[in-house]
C-alpha cells in the first residue's frame, strides 16, 4: 500500500518540480531521492509500518513476493535514471515530466504486484500503459516517434478492450471480480469462464509482447527515443509479466486445461518470431527489440511453474534481463546511428566500453558466468519440474543458440572488424556507471542466490 | 592443491592483461604454465585431497574438484601442452601478445576445470569457460576466413552444450538428494527410457566436441583458420573434452542407454575414421592433413570406448595422452615450417632433410608415432584399442584396421613430400630454428618413445578410474 501511495504522490511532486525547480541535474537528483524514499517506504511495510491505513476490501493483497518485486523494480529504475539521466533531459523541454511519468508507471507496477481483483488488474495496466504511450511519443519533432505513439496507443487500447471483455465474461460466469478461483465444477457448465480466461490471456500476451500479439513491438520500440525504449523493454515489460503470473500461475492454475493448451504454442511462436527475425536485422536497435520478444518467450516459461523455481526464476530473469538491456541500450544511446557498422572498431577506441557491451550481450545470450545463464537455467528447471515436455525445452535451447548468432554479430562488429566507431561524446564516469551494471550481472552469474536471500526470511 | 590448477592460470591471465611488454608477458606465461606443470606432476605422483566448498546453496551445487586417474592423466596432458605451445610459438608475434597469452591461459583454466570438476553444474561452467576464450583467440588472430569459420565452430559447440545443460538438469531432477555431485548423478533413479533421453542430450555435446562423423564439419576449417597456438590447444587438449565427457559422465551414469547405443556409435565412428583418412590422403595443405588425421584418431578412440571392453577403455585412456603429445609435435613442426616459409602447401615443400636435418628427424619421429609404429606411444594405445574392437566385432575391427594402412599412406606421403626430394625455393629460405622450440620438440619426442617403451606408469595412473568404470 505504501508503495502505491508514495509513488503516486512522488509523481505529483515531480510534476510540480518541473516548473518550480530549474536545472535538469537537480530534477534528476530529486527523482533519485524520491526513489530511495519509495524503496524505504516499501520496505517499511514489511515491518508493519503504513503511510495510511486503507481498507481495500481485499482488492489488494500484499505478499512478501509482491513487495520484494516492487523493491526490485524501484532499484532497477534507480539504476536506469542514474545512468540515463542526462540523456532523458536531452529529449523535450521538461525532463521532470518524464520522471513524473516514471513514477506513475511504478505506481501501476506496484498495483500489478498486489492486485487481488480483476478491476485492480485493469486499473494497474492502464496506469502503467498510458504514461508509456506518452513516453513513446515524447520526441515530438520526430515523425517516427509520433507514428509509434499513435500505433501503440491504438493497439494498446484495442488490447485493453479485449482485457475488459475477458473480465466481463469472468464476472458473468462467477458473479465476482475477485480473483479467488471459483468452484472448478462451474467450468463444465460455463463456457463463458473459459472464454474470459482466454481473452485475458490474449490481452496479457499483448502487454508482454508475446507472439502472435507482438506486431506493435518492433515499430514502437524502434520509434520511441532509445532511452525510453530501454525503460519500456525492461521495467514496464517485467511489470506486465508479474501481473501475468499473478493471474495465471497463482490464481487460475486449477484451470490450466483451458489456457495451458495455448501456452506452448505462444511460447514457441514467440521464440521463433523473436529469434529468427532478429537474425536478419541490420539495425542494432531493431535487433534488440526482436531479442526482447525472444526473451519474453523465455520468461513465459515461468507460467509453467509449480515450484519455487518459477517464482525465483522470473525474478532472476527480470533483473538480469533488465540490467543487461539497460546497459546495452545505454551504449546504444551514445552511438550516432543504430546500425551494426557504427560499432566497427569500438574495441580499439573504447576497450572498456566494448568489454562491458560484451558482458551484456553474453548475459542476454545466456553464457555462463553472466547472470543470463542462471536466468535461463531456472526457467528450464521450472519447466522440467512441471513436466511440461522435453520437446519444448529442446526447442527453446535451439532458439537460444540461434540468439547467440545475432548477439555475437555485434561482438564481431566491435572486435573483429576494423573501422572507426560512430560514437558520440563519452565521459569516463558514464563508462564506470555501466561497469557497475556489468559487475552486478557477473555477481549474479556466480551467486544467483544472493537475489533470493531477502525473499524468504 | 587442486585449486592451484584453476588459480594459477586464472591469476596469471588477469595479470597479463596489464603487462604491455611482449617479452615479459611471454616470460610470465611460460613461468606460470611451468608452475602448473610442476603441480600436475606432484599431483600425478602423490594424489591430492578433494577441494570442496559449497557454491550455490539453493541448488545444492558445490565447487568440488576431484582428481582420479582419468583426471590426472588429462591434467598432466594439459599441463605439458601449454608450456610447450607457448615456448614453441614464442617467436610468433601476434598483435597485443599479452592479451593473446591471457586468453590462452583462461582456456587452460577452463580445461583444467573441466577435467577436475566432480559437480555437474561446475563441469558445465568450465566447459563453456574453455570455449569462449578460444572463440576470441581464433576470431581476432586467425586466418583470412576466421570470423565465419570460428562462428560456425562456436554456435555448433554452443548448441551442443545447451543440450548437455538440459541433460544435466534432467538428471538433477531425478537425483534422490537434489545434488549435482557425480555420485548422486550415478545413483539417480532413471528408467531405461529416461536414460536414453539423458544419454542423447549429453552425447550430442560430446559428439560435436570430438567430433564424430556427421557432426565434424566445423573442425578442419576451424583448425586451419585458427592461429597455430590455438589449433594446438584445440587438437591436443580440447577435443579430449568430448572423450573425457564420455568416460566420466556418459558411461558411468547411463550404462543401460550406453549399451543400447553401442552399435550405432561404433559404426558412425568407423565411418568417420575411414572418411577422414581418405580425405587426409587427398590434402595438400599440411594443417588440413593433420586436422583430418586427428579426426580419424579421435574416431578410433571413441569406437574403442564404445566397444565396451576393459582393454579398449584402457587403451583409449592411454591414447588420450599419447595422441595429445603426438599431434602437438606434428603441429609444432608444421608451424615452424609455415612461419619460416610462409606456405602450408606440401607441393611447395621438399628437401627439408637436406636443409634442416634436425627438424626433419623430429618430423619423422612424430610421423612414425602418428602411424602407431611399435616403440612409439601410439602403438601401445592403438594395439589395445584394436584388440578391443576385434573382440567386439571382427568386421568392424577389420574396417577400422584399414585406417592404419591409410594413416601410413598419408603420413608417409607427407614425410616424403616435406622432407625428401629437391630442396624447394621455399624450404631454402629457412633459417636455423630457434633453440627453445627445438628443445620442446625433443622433450616431446622423448615422451613419445619413453611412454612407448615403458607404458606401465601411465596404466598405473589410470588404474583406479578404469576399475570404477568397469565395476559399473
Amino acid at each position: 500500500m505504501n508503495a502505491i501511495i508514495v509513488s503516486a504522490f512522488l509523481g505529483v511532486v515531480m510534476m510540480f518540480a518541473s516548473w518550480s525547480i530549474k536545472g535538469e541535474n537537480k530534477q534528476k537528483n530529486i527523482a533519485l531521492f524520491g526513489l530511495i524514499f519509495l524503496i524505504l517506504a516499501n520496505l517499511a511495510q514489511l515491518n508493519g509500518w503504513y503511510v495510511a491505513e486503507v481498507d481495500t476490501n481485499n482488492m489488494l493483497s500484499f505478499t512478501r513476493f509482491g513487495l520484494y518485486t516492487n523493491t526490485l523494480f524501484y532499484c532497477l529504475t534507480f539504476i536506469y535514471i542514474w545512468i540515463n539521466g542526462e540523456e532523458i533531459s536531452k529529449i523535450g523541454n521538461h525532463a521532470a515530466d518524464f520522471y513524473a511519468l516514471f513514477f506513475f508507471i511504478l505506481c501501476g507496477a506496484s498495483i500489478l504486484t498486489s492486485f487481488n481483483n480483476l478491476l485492480m488488474l485493469f486499473i494497474g495496466i492502464e496506469i502503467l500503459s498510458i504514461p508509456l504511450y506518452i513516453l513513446t511519443g515524447s520526441d515530438k519533432k520526430s515523425l517516427f516517434s509520433n507514428e509509434a505513439a499513435i500505433k501503440y496507443f491504438l493497439m494498446g487500447s484495442f488490447s485493453t478492450g479485449i482485457l475488459l471483455l475477458g473480465i466481463t465474461f469472468i464476472y458473468g460466469a462467477t458473479g465476482s471480480f475477485n480473483l479467488i478461483p471459483p468452484d472448478p465444477s462451474i467450468l463444465n457448465e460455463q463456457f463463458m469462464f473459459s472464454a474470459g480466461l482466454i481473452l485475458i490471456f490474449a490481452a496479457m500476451n499483448f502487454k508482454v509482447s508475446a507472439a502472435p500479439f507482438h506486431f506493435w513491438t518492433p515499430d514502437v520500440y524502434d520509434g520511441a527515443p532509445t532511452v525510453f525504449t530501454s525503460f519500456m523493454a525492461t521495467i514496464a515489460k517485467s511489470a506486465g509479466f508479474i501481473a501475468f503470473i499473478n493471474i495465471y500461475l497463482v490464481q487460475y492454475k486449477p484451470f490450466e486445461k483451458t489456457w495451458g493448451i495455448i501456452l506452448p504454442l505462444v511460447i514457441v511462436s514467440t521464440l521463433m518470431v523473436g529469434n529468427v527475425t532478429a537474425v536478419f536485422q541490420r539495425s542494432v536497435k531493431r535487433m534488440l527489440t526482436y531479442s526482447s520478444i525472444a526473451q519474453a518467450g523465455f520468461m513465459l516459461f515461468a507460467l509453467y511453474g509449480s515450484s519455487s523455481f518459477a517464482n525465483e526464476g522470473i525474478l532472476l530473469y527480470m533483473v538480469v534481463y533488465s540490467l543487461a538491456s539497460i546497459g546495452i541500450f545505454a551504449v546504444l544511446v551514445k552511438m550516432k546511428e543504430n546500425s551494426f557498422e557504427a560499432f566497427h572498431g569500438l574495441a580499439k577506441t573504447h576497450p572498456l566500453l566494448a568489454f562491458l557491451t560484451t558482458v551484456f550481450l553474453c548475459s542476454l545470450a545466456g553464457i555462463p558466468i553472466t547472470g543470463g545463464f542462471f536466468a535461463k537455467y531456472y526457467m528450464i528447471n521450472a519447466v522440467l519440474i512441471a513436466g511440461a515436455g522435453m520437446w519444448l525445452v529442446v526447442v527453446a535451447m535451439i532458439f537460444a543458440s540461434i540468439s547467440v548468432y545475432y548477439y555475437f554479430k555485434l561482438i564481431q562488429a566491435m572486435y573483429f572488424v576494423p573501422g572507426t566507431p560512430a560514437i558520440g561524446e563519452l565521459d569516463k564516469s558514464y563508462t564506470y556507471k555501466l561497469a557497475v551494471i556489468a559487475i552486478l550481472i557477473l555477481i549474479l552469474g556466480v551467486f544467483p542466490n544472493l537475489l533470493f536471500n531477502y525473499l524468504y526470511f | 592443491m587442486l585449486l592451484s590448477f584453476i588459480l594459477i592460470p586464472f591469476v596469471t591471465a588477469l595479470l597479463l592483461l596489464f603487462i604491455k611488454n611482449d617479452k615479459s608477458a611471454n616470460t610470465i606465461a611460460i613461468v606460470s604454465t611451468l608452475g602448473t606443470l610442476v603441480a600436475a606432476i606432484v599431483v600425478a605422483g602423490n594424489g591430492a585431497v578433494d577441494f570442496n566448498v559449497p557454491w550455490i546453496s539453493v541448488l545444492h551445487a558445490q565447487f568440488l574438484l576431484h582428481a582420479d586417474g582419468l583426471a590426472k592423466i588429462l591434467v598432466l596432458l594439459t599441463a605439458i601442452s601449454f608450456p610447450a605451445i607457448i615456448i614453441a610459438t614464442s617467436q610468433n608475434q601476434p598483435k597485443q601478445k599479452n592479451i593473446f597469452l591471457s586468453l590462452l591461459l583462461f582456456t587452460q583454466c577452463g580445461l583444467m576445470g573441466v577435467f577436475l570438476s566432480g559437480d555437474a553444474l561446475l563441469f558445465y561452467f568450465f566447459w563453456e569457460l574453455a570455449l569462449i576464450p578460444v572463440y576470441f583467440l581464433s576470431s581476432i588472430w586467425g586466418g583470412e576466413k576466421r570470423i565465419a569459420v570460428t562462428f560456425k565452430f562456436f554456435i555448433y559447440t554452443f548448441l551442443g552444450s545447451l543440450m548437455m545443460l538440459i541433460g544435466i538438469i534432467y538428471v538433477y531432477m531425478h537425483t534422490s538428494d537434489q545434488s549435482f555431485l557425480i555420485q548422486s548423478f550415478a545413483k539417480a533413479n532413471l528408467t531405461g527410457g529416461q536414460q536414453v533421453t539423458a544419454f542423447a542430450l549429453f552425447f550430442i555435446a560430446f559428439a560435436i566436441k570430438m567430433p564424430i562423423f556427421p557432426l565434424h564439419t566445423w573442425q578442419p576449417d576451424a583448425y586451419e583458420q585458427a592461429p597455430t597456438a590455438v589449433t594446438m590447444v584445440m587438437s591436443a587438449v580440447m577435443v579430449k573434452m568430448g572423450l573425457y565427457g564420455i568416460l566420466r559422465w556418459l558411461l558411468p551414469l547411463f550404462p543401460t542407454a550406453f549399451v543400447a547405443h553401442i552399435n550405432v556409435v561404433v559404426i558412425l565412428s568407423v565411418i568417420g575414421i575411414l572418411y577422414a583418412s581418405f580425405i587426409a590422403i587427398r590434402q595438400d595443405d599440411i594443417k588440413r592433413l593433420i586436422a583430418y588425421s586427428s579426426i580419424a584418431h579421435i574416431g578410433l578412440m571413441n569406437a574403442a570406448i564404445f566397444s565396451h571392453h576393459q582393454i579398449g577403455i584402457q587403451g583409449a585412456m592411454f591414447q588420450l595422452f599419447s595422441h595429445g603429445i603426438n599431434v602437438l609435435g606434428l603441429w609444432i613442426v608444421a608451424d615452424i615450417i609455415e612461419q619460416q616459409t610462409g606456405t602450408r602447401s606440401m607441393q611447395q615443400m621438399g628437401g627439408l632433410a637436406k636443409k634442416q636435418p634436425t627438424l626433419a628427424i623430429l618430423l619423422v619421429g612424430f610421423a612414425l608415432a602418428n602411424i602407431a609404429l611399435p616403440l612409439t606411444n601410439a602403438f601401445v594405445g592403438e594395439f589395445l584399442m584394436f584388440n578391443s574392437l576385434f573382440q567386439y566385432n571382427v568386421w568392424v575391427g577389420a574396417a577400422a584396421g584399414v585406417s592404419i594402412i591409410l594413416a601410413a599412406i598419408y603420413t608417409l606421403n607427407m614425410v616424403q613430400k616435406v622432407a625428401y626430394g629437391e630442396v624447394s625455393t621455399q624450404i631454402n629460405q629457412m633459417q636455423t630454428i630457434n633453440k627453445p622450440a627445438q628443445i620442446v620438440l625433443i622433450v616431446l619426442l622423448i615422451i613419445v618413445f619413453v611412454t612407448g617403451v615403458f607404458p606401465q606408469p601411465l596404466f598405473d595412473l589410470t588404474a583406479d578410474s578404469l576399475q570404477q568404470i568397469i565395476v559399473k
